[in-house]
C-alpha cells in the first residue's frame, strides 16, 4: 500500500520525481488550454493566421516602405519580417500566458495538490500550436516568393526550444511573484509592447550600429530571432555567433532565476493566492 | 531625505520582485492555525471533523491533502487519497460536460483509462445525458454540482477527504450524495468528513474530532462530540436568541426570510410541552416579493442531533402564495410521541418542487418535552430509543 508522509520540507526533496509522476495532469491541462483557446470565436483558428499576417503587413509597410530599411541579402522583406516575428509572437504569447497562469487557475492551486510548475509550463507548450500554424504561413509565403530553404532549416527545432526556454524563465518568475503582488500583471504587457521595438522584429539586425550589437544581444530574443532568420532564409541572414551566445547565456540565467524564485515561493502559493 | 525615500522605494521593488512581503514597522503577526493536533484514523473508519469557523478544520484538510506544507509536525497516510475540498475544482466553463469529466477526473487523480471505464456510471449518477455536449457554462447550478459530485463520487480512493461539499445542491441531490458517502463508508473505505452540517456528521460518521482554536479539544463518538460542541457554541436550548445566528449561508436569497420561529406560543427555544400535548410550531416569514407555492419543512432532532422526523407542509398539500409582506405559517403536529428532553429544529422555506432553499435556519433550539408525573421511564436515563409509545396495551393470556 502506498504510504505518504507529510512534513516540512518533504515536497522539496521529491520535487522533480513528483513532476514526472504528474505528467498526465500536465497533458490534460495543456489539452484544456488548447481546447478552450478558440472556443466561442467566430473565425476560430483563423485568428492564429490573421494575427501574424496583419502584423507582418503593417511592419513591412512601416519599416520597408515608409522608413526605407533594407532586407537582408536578396530575401523579400515580408519573409524576413515573418521569420523574425514568429519566434517573437511565440515568446510574447507564451510569456504573458505563463505569467498569468497561476492566478487564473486559483481554484486549482488552492484546492488540489500537484507540482505547481505544471501550470505555467503547460501554457507555454500550448503557444507552440500558434507557432506551428505560423510556420505553415511561412511555408506558403516561401512558396509564393519561390524561396527555397537549405539544410539550415533543420536547426529550427533547437531554436524553437530556445524560444520556449526564453519564455519559460521570465514566465515562471512573473507568475510566482504575481501570486502575492498582482502588480506584475501590468509588467507583462509592458515587456511585450516594449520588447517588440527593442527586438529586431520589423527590421534586420544589420541596422544596429556595430558598437551596440553586443549590448543589444542581452535581450535574449535577439539571438533567437537572428537564428530563425538564418535558418529560414538559408544564409542570406548571418548568424552572429557572439550575439547568439550572449542571448543563450541570458536565457539560461533567466530560466535559473525563474525556477529558483518559483520554487522558493511555491510553498506559500495556496495560502496567499 | 529624498535619497532615503528613493532607497526605500527601490528596496520595495526588489522585495516585490522576489515575492517577499512588504513590511513597514512590525506588521507581521505569527499565528498558528493548528497546534498539537494528534489523532489516528483506522482503516475503514468514517471520522467527522467539527469546529467553529477558524478553528483550523480547513487547514487540517489542506495539510492532509498536501496543498500546504506544515511548518512543523508530521502526518502519515497509507493508501490512495482523494480530497474533495470543493466540488468542480478545475471545471472549465467553456468545455462540455463530457470534456469536463475527463479534465476533472485527471485533476482529481484518475487516469484516462479509469475515467473511460466509469464514464457511463458518472453520467448516470449526474443525470445529464442530454447535455453531455453542452458547455458547462450553460448548465444550471444544480446540474453543475451534480456533474461535479458525480466525478468525485466515482474516484474510488482508499481514503476520501471531504470538505463541506454537501452545502450545495438541492435537497434530493444532497440525499443522493449522503447516500453515496454512506456506500463509500460501507465499502470499508476511510473517510474524513469536515462539515458544518452537524446532523449529517452524526448520521454519517461514527467518530468525530473537535477542533477549538487550532487545538484538538475532544475526540470520541460523533454523537457525544457533537453534543459537546453544541453546548460550547450555541446558547442552551432553552434560551431563545437571534434566529439569524442559525441561518445557512448558502441559500436562494430575496424570496422569503424566516424571521422567527415559535413553539407552543413561546419564542424559539423557550417552548415547552408536556408529553402528550400538541406541539404547535409557528414560522414567521418575511416575504421579500410575491412567491408562488412556497413550502415549509421542519426537521426535528434530538440533542445528539439524530434526525427524528421531518414535518413537511407538502405532506398535507399546504403551500403559501402571496407577498410581499409578513406571513405566519402554523403547523400543529399533534402530540408527538417524543421521549422527554430537549429538541432542536431545522426550519426551511423553499419553492415547491425543489431547487435551492430560500432560507434555512439550522439546528436551532426548538422545544422541551416534559414527562408526566408517576412515569417510571423518567428514572431510566439510558432507555434506548427516540420515541415513546405510552398507548401500548400489554396483556397476558
Amino acid at each position: 500500500m502506498k504510504e505518504v508522509v507529510i512534513e516540512a520540507g518533504r515536497t522539496e526533496r521529491n520535487y522533480w520525481r513528483d513532476l514526472w509522476r504528474y505528467r498526465e495532469l500536465f497533458q490534460v491541462l495543456a489539452w484544456r488550454d488548447f481546447a478552450v483557446r478558440y472556443r466561442q470565436t467566430a473565425v476560430g483558428v483563423a485568428w492564429a493566421v490573421l494575427r501574424p499576417v496583419l502584423t507582418v503587413s503593417i511592419l513591412t509597410v512601416i519599416f520597408h516602405r515608409v522608413a526605407g530599411l533594407a532586407s537582408v541579402g536578396d530575401a523579400p522583406y515580408a519573409l524576413m519580417v515573418l521569420a523574425g516575428m514568429l519566434p517573437w509572437m511565440f515568446f510574447s504569447t507564451a510569456m504573458s500566458d505563463a505569467a498569468s497562469s497561476l492566478v487564473s487557475n486559483t481554484s486549482l492551486v488552492s484546492k488540489i495538490y500537484f507540482p505547481r510548475m505544471i501550470v505555467p509550463t503547460a501554457t507555454v507548450i500550448v503557444s507552440i500550436v500558434d507557432l506551428l500554424i505560423g510556420l505553415v504561413i511561412l511555408a506558403v509565403l516561401m512558396v509564393a516568393y519561390r524561396y527555397a530553404p537549405d539544410w539550415r532549416i533543420l536547426t529550427l527545432p533547437a531554436l524553437v526550444l530556445m524560444a520556449f526556454l526564453a519564455a519559460l524563465g521570465p514566465g515562471l518568475w512573473i507568475t510566482a511573484v504575481n501570486v502575492r503582488y498582482r502588480d506584475f500583471r501590468y509588467v507583462t504587457p509592458f515587456i511585450v509592447q516594449f520588447g517588440l521595438y527593442i527586438s529586431p522584429v520589423g527590421f534586420a539586425f544589420d541596422n544596429i550600429p556595430e558598437s551596440w550589437r553586443l549590448l543589444y544581444s542581452i535581450n535574449p530574443m535577439v539571438g533567437v530571432i537572428n537564428g530563425f532568420r538564418w535558418a529560414v532564409l538559408g544564409g542570406e541572414a548571418p548568424l552572429y555567433p557572439q550575439s547568439l551566445i550572449i542571448s543563450a547565456v541570458m536565457i539560461a540565467a533567466l530560466l535559473w532565476v525563474g525556477v529558483w524564485q518559483f520554487r522558493k515561493l511555491e510553498r506559500s502559493f495556496a495560502d496567499v493566492i | 531625505m529624498l535619497g532615503r525615500k528613493a532607497r526605500r522605494a527601490a528596496r520595495h521593488v526588489i522585495d516585490m520582485s522576489r515575492g517577499r512581503q512588504l513590511v513597514s514597522g512590525d506588521q507581521i503577526e505569527e499565528f498558528w492555525a493548528l497546534r498539537d493536533v494528534a489523532f489516528d484514523v483506522r482503516r475503514g473508519e468514517v471520522v467527522g471533523v467539527i469546529g467553529r469557523n477558524g478553528a483550523g478544520k480547513s487547514t487540517l484538510l489542506k495539510i492532509l491533502s498536501r496543498i500546504t506544507e506544515p511548518t512543523t509536525g508530521r502526518a502519515v497516510i497509507r493508501g490512495r487519497v482523494a480530497s474533495l475540498l470543493e466540488v468542480g475544482t478545475g471545471f472549465h466553463p467553456e468545455l462540455t460536460g463530457r470534456e469536463n469529466i475527463f479534465l476533472n477526473g485527471a485533476i482529481l487523480g484518475l487516469s484516462r483509462a479509469e475515467i473511460r471505464g466509469r464514464f457511463d456510471e458518472i453520467v448516470d449518477f449526474a443525470e445529464i445525458e442530454r447535455f453531455l455536449d453542452t458547455p458547462v457554462k450553460r448548465y444550471s447550478s444544480g446540474m453543475y454540482v451534480r456533474l461535479a459530485f458525480a466525478v468525485a463520487a466515482h474516484l474510488n480512493p482508499e481514503i476520501l477527504i471531504i470538505d463541506e461539499v454537501l452545502a450545495v445542491g438541492d435537497v434530493a441531490f444532497q440525499k443522493k450524495c449522503l447516500g453515496k458517502m454512506q456506500d463509500v463508508a460501507d465499502e470499508g473505505r476511510t473517510v474524513l468528513f469536515v462539515s458544518h452540517n452537524l446532523p449529517s456528521v452524526v448520521a454519517l460518521t461514527s467518530r468525530a474530532i473537535l477542533l477549538v482554536e487550532g487545538r484538538l479539544n475532544a475526540e470520541g463518538l460523533s454523537r457525544d462530540i457533537v453534543g459537546q460542541f453544541l453546548k460550547m457554541t450555541h446558547q442552551p436550548a432553552t434560551a431563545g436568541g437571534d434566529p439569524a445566528a442559525y441561518r445557512r449561508p448558502h441559500r436562494n436569497e430575496g424570496h422569503a426570510d424566516i424571521a422567527g420561529v415559535r413553539v407552543c406560543g413561546a419564542p424559539f427555544g423557550a417552548g415547552t410541552a408536556a408529553f402528550g400535548e400538541d406541539i404547535v410550531i409557528e414560522v414567521d416569514l418575511d416575504l421579500k416579493r410575491r412567491v408562488e407555492e412556497g413550502i415549509v419543512n421542519i426537521n426535528v432532532f434530538n440533542e445528539q442531533l439524530e434526525a427524528i422526523t421531518t414535518l413537511a407542509s407538502g405532506d398535507s398539500g399546504f403551500a403559501f402564495t402571496g407577498g410581499p409582506g409578513r406571513r405566519t405559517v402554523r403547523c400543529n403536529a399533534g402530540p408527538l410521541p417524543l421521549i422527554p428532553g430537549e429538541y432542536r429544529l431545522t426550519v426551511g422555506a423553499a419553492q415547491k418542487g425543489g431547487g435551492l432553499a430560500w432560507d434555512v435556519l439550522e439546528t436551532m433550539p426548538g422545544f422541551r418535552i416534559d414527562g408526566h408525573e408517576n412515569a417510571a421511564w423518567m428514572n431510566w436515563p439510558r432507555r434506548p430509543g427516540l420515541v415513546l409509545f405510552d398507548q401500548c396495551r400489554w396483556s397476558e393470556s
